[in-house]
């Protein structure tokens, strides 16, 4: 294991030291490793709040600020944050019209979320919750734990946190992140492992001429393991899946979102864009809004996914408003 | 023969040292069909719940089922804290202020536990998780409880470990191994290996008090 760290058992708490060293304009640190914006809680407006396992940034520290979230809670690399984080971040940024927690679809995070949320409303907040399952790769059955939340969740914090910050009240900002993750739908890949720094070694293999289609963002395996194909190959088996589900019709208005993995090069991002707008194009699906870097990542994976949003007039008003966070930032 | 707060503070810090020699063998299990952390997160949260477990020794078994669940939830993360920390959390409602346990009140107290575990993951039996070697051993314990203690504590032990062998060749219905669906088969189960070890424990620091 070849990385960039000092003892693996530091590595999220030193990350977190150096993002607040780094954006102390934007963001202070509460304990435990939660990320709060620097000027909540904002009385009368609704607080945001998301959170997860490390090893996904910038999601979810990079984007507390203005425009987005309220407070992000940092579990250890690629496990949930524990309650006390969630209670913590909550009571950070109520400020008297309630929190809402956007949640990725992992059975770890959901339990933690309920454990939060159970001890914030027996103190007095008023919390709501949506779960974000955007990943098209998972059987949505009752034999599984259901859709995994991906690439929808930076979406979802972007247009949320915009409509909170305007003022929007916590059934209306619940309603909205619902509609997102229901017009949301990714499907990623990976061409590399990755390594959590606390086991040392990488958490599957693949051979130099193999790819694993319908990756999570924690290294979990995915739909299939096949050969490696060219790009354009890559990106129609991406967007395939995402356009059989019926949400996205001829006509429609779309945010493109292609996503890399950790370690993947932007110049091969926007390869894939190419082939993506090519594809969506030739559809009638109009690309309105795009978004292209790397924003939820899974360590050094190489890989990327594809999410497509269904926009509409709300969404896209939300979505170009301005934000000012240490990842995403315009119109400021 | 009752069991009293050391004893079951010993089973603790038994599984506890267990779960840090066994750290890297269930997070091999978990690169496999989970995210690769279930070792890591086991080792921390017991190593939190051995750092305090010296004041956690003022009251009865109960107190301590319930601080130890607590520091869990506290400090594993995942799905492994909340469940484990269910577990010994109910286990310690059960418990109530008793200052010591019977051990038909102490497998009553692990029925509770599985109950909660039960509530919180929504598992059912099959499903591939650390029910299916839970749920056997206490049953196993319910059984044979009226009996030789010893040899109580050894069918728990011995039921875990067939629960946890019988499901490997199952299909994987929650937490992440679901994501395999079919490639999830072959595998053992991290939360049924780490529940099984917890059953030694218990056997192991439990069986020879008198």
């Amino acid at each position: 294991m070849k990385k960039l760290i000092n003892l693996p058992d530091r590595v999220v708490e030193e990350a977190l030291a150096g993002m607040v060293a780094a954006h102390g304009d934007l963001l202070r640190l509460e304990e435990p490793n939660v990320l709060v914006r620097r000027d909540a809680p904002h009385q009368g407006r609704v607080g945001v709040i998301s959170g997860g396992g490390s090893g996904h940034e910038p999601m979810h520290g990079g984007f507390v600020g203005r425009g987005m979230l309220d407070a992000a809670c940092a579990g250890a690399v690629f496990t949930s944050p524990v309650p006390d984080q969630m209670l913590a971040a909550t009571k950070a940024v109520d400020g008297g019209a309630g929190v809402l927690h956007i949640i990725k679809n992992y059975t770890g995070d959901i339990m933690n979320f309920e454990l939060a949320a159970e001890l914030a409303q027996a103190e007095g907040t008023e919390v709501a919750s949506v779960v974000i399952a955007d990943d098209v790769a998972v059987q949505d059955s009752l034999y599984t734990a259901g859709r995994r939340g991906v690439g929808g969740t930076v979406l979802a914090e972007k247009i949320v946190g915009a409509a909170a910050e305007e003022g929007a009240d916590l059934q209306a900002v619940k309603a909205l992140c619902q509609r997102v993750q229901d017009n949301a739908r990714s499907m990623g890949m990976a061409l590399t492992s990755c390594t959590v720094p606390a086991a040392g070694t990488p958490t599957f293999e693949l051979s130099d001429d193999e790819m694993e289609i319908g990756i999570g963002i924690h290294g979990e395996p995915g739909r299939r393991r096949v050969k490696l194909a060219s790009a354009d190959e890559i990106a129609d088996m991406l967007v395939a899946p995402i356009l059989e589900e019926g949400v996205f019709a001829r006509g429609d208005s779309v945010l493109a979102f292609v996503n890399g993995m950790g370690g993947t090069p932007l110049i091969e991002l926007y390869v894939v864009y190419r082939k993506v707008d090519e594809i969506l194009r030739a559809r009638g699906i109009e690309i309105a809004r795009n978004l292209v870097g790397s924003y939820i990542t899974s360590l050094e994976m190489a890989g990327t996914s594809v999410t497509l949003l269904k926009l509409d007039d709300e969404m896209t008003r939300y979505w170009d408003a301005p934000v000012h966070t240490p990842a995403l930032r315009w119109g400021v | 023969m009752p069991i009293t707060t050391p004893d079951l503070a010993g089973a603790f810090r038994l599984f506890g040292e267990r779960l840090a020699e066994e750290r890297d063998a269930l997070t091999r299990l978990d690169q496999a069909i989970g995210d690769g952390d279930h070792g890591i997160n086991m080792d921390r949260g017991f190593q939190a719940v051995l750092g305090s477990l010296p004041t956690f020794l003022d009251d009865g078994p109960g107190a301590l089922c319930k601080q130890v669940g607590m520091r869990l939830i506290s400090t594993v993360g995942g799905a492994s804290g909340p469940l484990y920390g269910t577990f010994f959390l109910r286990m310690g409602t059960a418990m109530g202020t008793a200052e010591k346990l019977e051990p038909v009140e102490l497998v009553a107290a692990l029925r509770a536990g599985l109950e909660g575990v039960i509530q919180r993951g929504k598992a059912v039996p099959d499903d591939k998780t650390m029910v299916d070697a839970m749920r056997p051993a206490i049953e196993a314990l319910e059984v044979s409880v009226g009996g030789d203690w010893q040899e109580a504590l050894a069918s728990a032990a011995c039921a875990a470990r067939q629960g946890r062998d019988r499901v490997t060749p199952l299909v994987a219905r929650k937490g992440r191994a679901s994501y395999l669906g079919e490639r999830s088969t072959g595998h053992q189960d991290p939360g049924a290996t780490s529940t099984t070890i917890l059953f030694e424990s218990l056997h192991d620091a439990l069986a020879t008090i008198s």
